[in-house]
């Protein structure tokens, strides 16, 4: 569960990211995240994967409160959590395999667990055949669904996809939330930032839409609202 | 809190990237180890020369024997003579006159082969008479030179214990200079290990900052670089080491015993306490080096 109580993050003590934000996103929730860029968004994520610390308020994620959290505490928060980068990160040369692998033994996962697990997820994003490939072998497509299955790998409660479709075509796009749907299902929370509003309207879900750090708009079924 | 299990060490996982950071920076791994081999070559060497000093001011120390040199304008009845003045001394035990002829005979035979150098002297002999004293105690050994030295006819006293004096004061330097050194160049060995593991580190750096997003411990990313620095440190150690040897051996064979002045401890009765401490130093170097630097790149 993730939770936000009247949250500021100011940087620099004059840059207000965050004014005051107020939300709470409960376990196997579907949650889009909408705003156009310096709305806050990237801060949000920052914020939940404890990068960053609130300046007031408090960030409570899966039981971990980020403002008071220790700094030998973060990696145990950072299990629970699983973000898809915009810009994927993948390591070039490591296969795909290895680059779901790599962050199972991260968190000292025992070698036969990782053997099983990483083939299912591989399966679960369609690049079972791929395991062998290098990330630059892949199409941008394929190379989001290897970071999808790495976000995935660890079993988080919750997956953050940051903008993951900024360099999918709109079919692609389709496919990928087709994917994050099916995660969801598998009852994993699911929170996609983006700014494109096709993709947030054609899925009828919870939409938060956050303008100048602060929330102007939450509703289940809620439309992009990039027009005032 | 779910998933809060203790990360398992995998020491074999911290092996194969450690060790596979050396082997992806070879020439640099390589260029590292030998200049803390080197550096850790020179502080042993000093080492082992204080040693050496040491010894040899101990076996000196033992001794309990003085030369006393006998006037030259003292006829050699007047100079036998002597010996029941300097045998009422307190403290001596015993007196052995050697006239000039054997001390020059002696020193002949102490020169070996190079004897003939002197051999023109035989009949001018520069040497005097001297006596042979020994000591009952030889704590004493300063008041007794005293003593020995107020009896009339006694030009000169030597002792091993005046040498050993001197000996300490030339130790006491040799220590100052080994402690300035093993500051210097181990400070020196640090940096370098700290840039080797710096190198090693900027090019996982993309692999550091995904471990740390998905929740590995601080403790697991630094694990492979600190077997890194220690396996540096440690093949530096050795090499240091097997370099010593050889060295050593060449001063102990080539330089010391030829001379004939003084013998150096066998390089045998001192490898087994000078391998560990090598290759304990190198390895502390190593994972001080690497530990340093990944402390600041873990913060980012």
């Amino acid at each position: 569960m993730i939770e936000l109580q009247d949250v500021y993050k100011v940087y620099d003590g004059s840059t207000r990211a965050l004014n005051g934000v107020s939300l709470k996103i409960e376990d196997g929730e579907f949650v889009f995240v909408v705003g156009p860029s310096g709305s806050g968004k990237s801060t949000l994520i920052k914020l939940l994967a404890a990068e960053l610390t609130p300046s007031e308020g408090k960030v409570i994620v899966n039981g971990f409160d980020v403002g008071q959290i220790k700094r030998r505490d973060i990696p145990y928060l950072r299990r629970t959590i699983g973000v898809v980068y915009q810009d994927f990160r993948l390591i070039d040369n490591k296969t795909v395999y290895e680059n779901v692998a790599f962050v199972m033994r991260a968190v000292g996962a025992p070698a036969r667990i990782i053997k099983k697990r990483v083939p299912y997820v591989l399966e679960l994003v369609g690049l079972k055949n791929k395991s062998r490939r290098l990330p630059h072998q892949l199409s941008g497509g394929e190379q989001q669904r290897v970071a999808i299955a790495r976000a995935l790998v660890n079993n988080p409660d919750v997956i953050i996809a940051d903008e993951p479709t900024g360099n999918l075509d709109p079919m692609r796009s389709v496919e990928l939330m087709t994917l994050l749907e099916k995660i969801n299902g598998l009852g994993t929370t699911v929170l996609v930032v983006t700014h494109e509003r096709e993709l947030v309207n054609q899925l009828e879900k919870r939409v938060i839409a956050i303008e100048r750090g602060v929330v102007i708009s939450d509703r289940t079924g809620g439309y992009y609202l990039d027009e005032k | 809190m779910r998933n809060r299990r203790k990360s398992k060490p995998d020491i074999a996982y911290f092996f194969k990237e450690g060790i596979s950071g050396i082997r992806l920076h070879g020439l640099m791994s390589f260029a590292a180890v030998t200049v803390i081999a080197a550096c850790l070559l020179i502080i042993s060497t000093f080492a082992l020369v204080a040693y050496n000093i040491d010894v040899l001011i101990d076996g000196l120390a033992s001794q309990n024997e003085i030369a006393v040199f006998v006037d030259e304008t003292l006829s050699r009845e007047e100079a036998q003579a002597l010996a029941d003045s300097l045998a009422s001394v307190p403290n001596v035990s015993s007196v052995t006159f050697i006239p000039k002829e054997e001390a020059f005979e002696n020193y002949l035979d102490m020169l070996g082969e190079d004897a003939y150098v002197m051999e023109d002297l035989r009949e001018d002999n520069p040497l005097r008479d001297e006596y042979r004293v020994v000591m009952t105690d030889v704590a004493r050994h300063d008041e007794t030179v005293e003593a020995i030295k107020e009896v009339t006819g006694v030009a000169a006293t030597n002792s091993e214990k005046e040498i050993s004096d001197r000996l300490i004061q030339m130790k006491n330097i040799v220590n100052a200079v080994s402690y300035a050194l093993m500051a210097l160049l181990g400070a020196v060995s640090v940096f370098i290990i700290s840039n080797t593991v710096r190198l090693a580190m900027f090019a996982r750096r993309e692999e550091i900052s995904i471990m740390k997003m998905v929740g590995a411990t601080d403790g697991f990313i630094r694990a492979p670089f600190v077997i890194e620095g220690a396996v540096l440190g440690l093949l530096s150690g050795v090499f240091a080491f097997l370099a010593e040897w050889g060295v050593y051996d060449y001063i102990a064979t080539k330089l010391v015993e030829s001379s004939g002045i003084f013998d150096m401890v066998a390089f045998a009765a001192v490898w087994k306490g000078l391998l560990p401490v090598m290759i304990g130093v190198g390895v502390v170097i190593g994972i001080l080096g690497s530990v340093l630097t990944i402390r600041k790149f873990l913060k980012v």
